[in-house]
């Protein structure tokens, strides 16, 4: 398969390198013996089903998770240079912050402890917001939002992060179909930009439409490649069959240098 | 008459005056700290560790009696050592912070009385206790003033990282490493201010100027920036309040100036303009949209 190089160095237009990486938790893998490159300006949906490895994937990928083994090459970035949505935001949503504040936040790594915020980052803050549909809540505090417009205003900040790599996990969930086709035009838009955007998703016809790569996950690769031919009903079958062989009581991982599914 | 009761007693007696600009000094500090101990469900915390620069203080005066500088020192080296011990324990382990804070700051005040009743009398450990803000000479007062400058220097920088830390803590950790370090120079902070307000307060009522006038500030205000100012304006009004009910019925000072701050707390929760019980009792008639 094409996406698939060995273990020799990443070739030039690759984002993202998985090195035979493990990642998990407790000496538990989550996702297992992964190997593979995300070429530059990729569009790529991961799917699977619950507890497959895509959040986990997705921590390796931004630094939060340190791999068990092996390892995540992302072509020369610094961790702190991507634009990572989590999938269960853990924010804060009684603080006393307005929506202004809040997605200005994106534009930290510019300003830092005490950049000021001058008209270009004015400018900036009144564009993300006017793209995801948010005029007008610039003094709402955040805690009135409701969750579409607390995704709009996330996807207006990770805007703000400028980011070549652009990570979201589940970022569609609960969310109604105008607002998941607004943020999508989003996503395209990063697309036609020559980022790199990865997305952790569950709609399989949201994948098949949008997103011309896909990572099928069940804690190692089931499939990769283009979507038509990842999301086969024979491939998703085996992705659900691999999740539900999980073995709370397993001994240490004996493969270590062979590929991650050798059969 | 008014003039008598609320104006005389600092322009008559030089030590309510200096208790006036320790209480001021005390609230521009400690209150914005207050605010902050607030908003990150931490007011407990602050709490805990009022106890835990006991020990500290206590050996400071074991070794040269009621001598603040000594009792400052042992206390903010009491404080640090249980604030990043904690706060290490609690970022390495998965134990919460408040878990690990409330062990260390019960063995601290446990200590802290143990060694003040080894060597002094019931007159001490009620000093140390509850603190005599009425008893300011001037090195004390120039420590308290130094030390609300460190705070709100150091809080000017670190002001970013811990509004973005208290919101959204993942999304600081993937942009930045701030979090971490501007984490432990709150708690430093906090400890700073504990050891502040327990010269004039007390161990058990330093925290009293932090957390009162935060929670009054959330009562009336929407924004950080407005619930600081107001949290500052509370204490200060608190301090001096306290200060002139105590000159003029001798109730102790310390417990005064909370007191007072108390009775706004209580006027805030009933009539404040942000979700006071009056307001939502009366909530008005709903808007257009």
């Amino acid at each position: 398969m094409g996406y698939r190089v060995g273990l020799d160095a990443m070739s030039m237009s690759a984002q993202i390198g998985f090195r035979d990486v493990t990642l998990g938790y407790d000496r538990h893998p989550a996702v297992h013996h992964l190997n593979g490159e995300v070429a530059t300006g990729a569009l790529l949906a991961v799917v699977g089903p619950n507890g497959a490895g895509k959040s986990t994937l997705f921590r390796g990928v931004v630094g939060i998770l340190k791999p068990l083994s092996g390892g995540i090459e992302i072509g020369g970035l610094d961790h702190r240079d991507i634009a990572y949505l989590p999938q269960t935001v853990d924010i804060d949503r009684s603080f006393p912050i307005s929506v202004y504040d809040f997605v200005g936040t994106g534009l930290w790594r510019a300003t830092g402890f005490f950049g000021g915020m001058g008209k270009l980052a004015r400018e900036k803050i009144a564009h993300a917001l006017a793209a995801v549909g948010l005029n007008g809540f610039e003094n709402r505090a955040i805690g009135t939002l409701s969750g579409g417009q607390m995704q709009r205003m996330l996807f207006a900040r990770v805007l703000l992060q400028d980011a070549r790599l652009i990570v979201l996990d589940e970022p569609f969930n609960a969310i109604d179909a105008k607002t998941s086709a607004d943020l999508l035009d989003l996503v395209r838009h990063w697309h036609a930009e020559q980022r790199t955007v990865l997305a952790a998703l569950h709609d399989m016809e949201l994948v098949r439409a949008n997103f011309p790569e896909t990572l099928l996950l069940a804690r190692g690769e089931v499939a990769w490649g283009d979507t038509a031919e990842v999301l086969t009903a024979e491939n998703l079958l085996e992705a659900r069959r691999m999740c539900e062989a999980f073995d709370d009581s397993a001994a240490a991982c004996a493969v270590d240098d062979a590929p991650s599914r050798a059969a | 008459m008014i003039h008598d009761a609320l104006i005389a007693p600092f322009t008559e007696f030089e030590f309510m005056r200096r208790a006036l600009a320790a209480a001021i000094a005390l609230s521009l500090g400690g209150a914005p700290i207050g605010v902050f101990l607030m908003l990150r469900r931490m007011s407990l915390v602050g709490d805990a560790m009022a106890h835990a620069i006991l020990p500290g203080a206590a050996i400071g005066f074991l070794l040269s009696g009621l001598n603040l500088f000594a009792m400052t020192t042992g206390g903010l080296i009491a404080g640090f050592a249980v604030a990043i011990l904690a706060g290490v324990v609690a970022r390495s382990t998965g134990l919460k912070e408040d878990a690990s804070l409330a062990t260390f700051y019960l063995v601290s005040l446990a200590l802290g009385v143990t060694i003040v009743s080894i060597k002094g009398t019931n007159i001490d450990l009620l000093h140390v206790l509850f603190g005599n803000i009425l008893a300011m000479d001037d090195p004390t007062l120039l420590v308290i003033a130094s030390n609300a400058t460190i705070t709100l220097l150091v809080l000017a920088v670190i002001y970013r990282p811990l509004v973005i830390e208290s919101v959204d803590p993942v999304f600081l950790r993937t942009v930045s490493r701030a979090g971490a370090p501007s984490h432990l120079l709150f708690l430093a902070l906090v400890v700073i201010n504990l050891v502040n307000g327990f010269q004039a307060l007390g161990t058990l009522l330093a925290v009293g100027l932090m957390i009162l006038p935060a929670g009054i500030a959330r009562f009336w205000s929407r924004d950080i920036t407005g619930m600081i100012c107001i949290a500052v304006a509370s204490a200060i009004v608190s301090g001096y309040a306290g200060l002139v009910l105590s000159f003029q019925t001798k109730v102790p000072s310390g417990p005064a100036i909370i007191l007072v701050a108390a009775v706004i707390y209580v006027g805030s929760v009933l009539f404040g303009s942000v979700g006071g019980l009056f307001r939502q009792l009366f909530p008005g008639r709903h808007l257009e949209a």
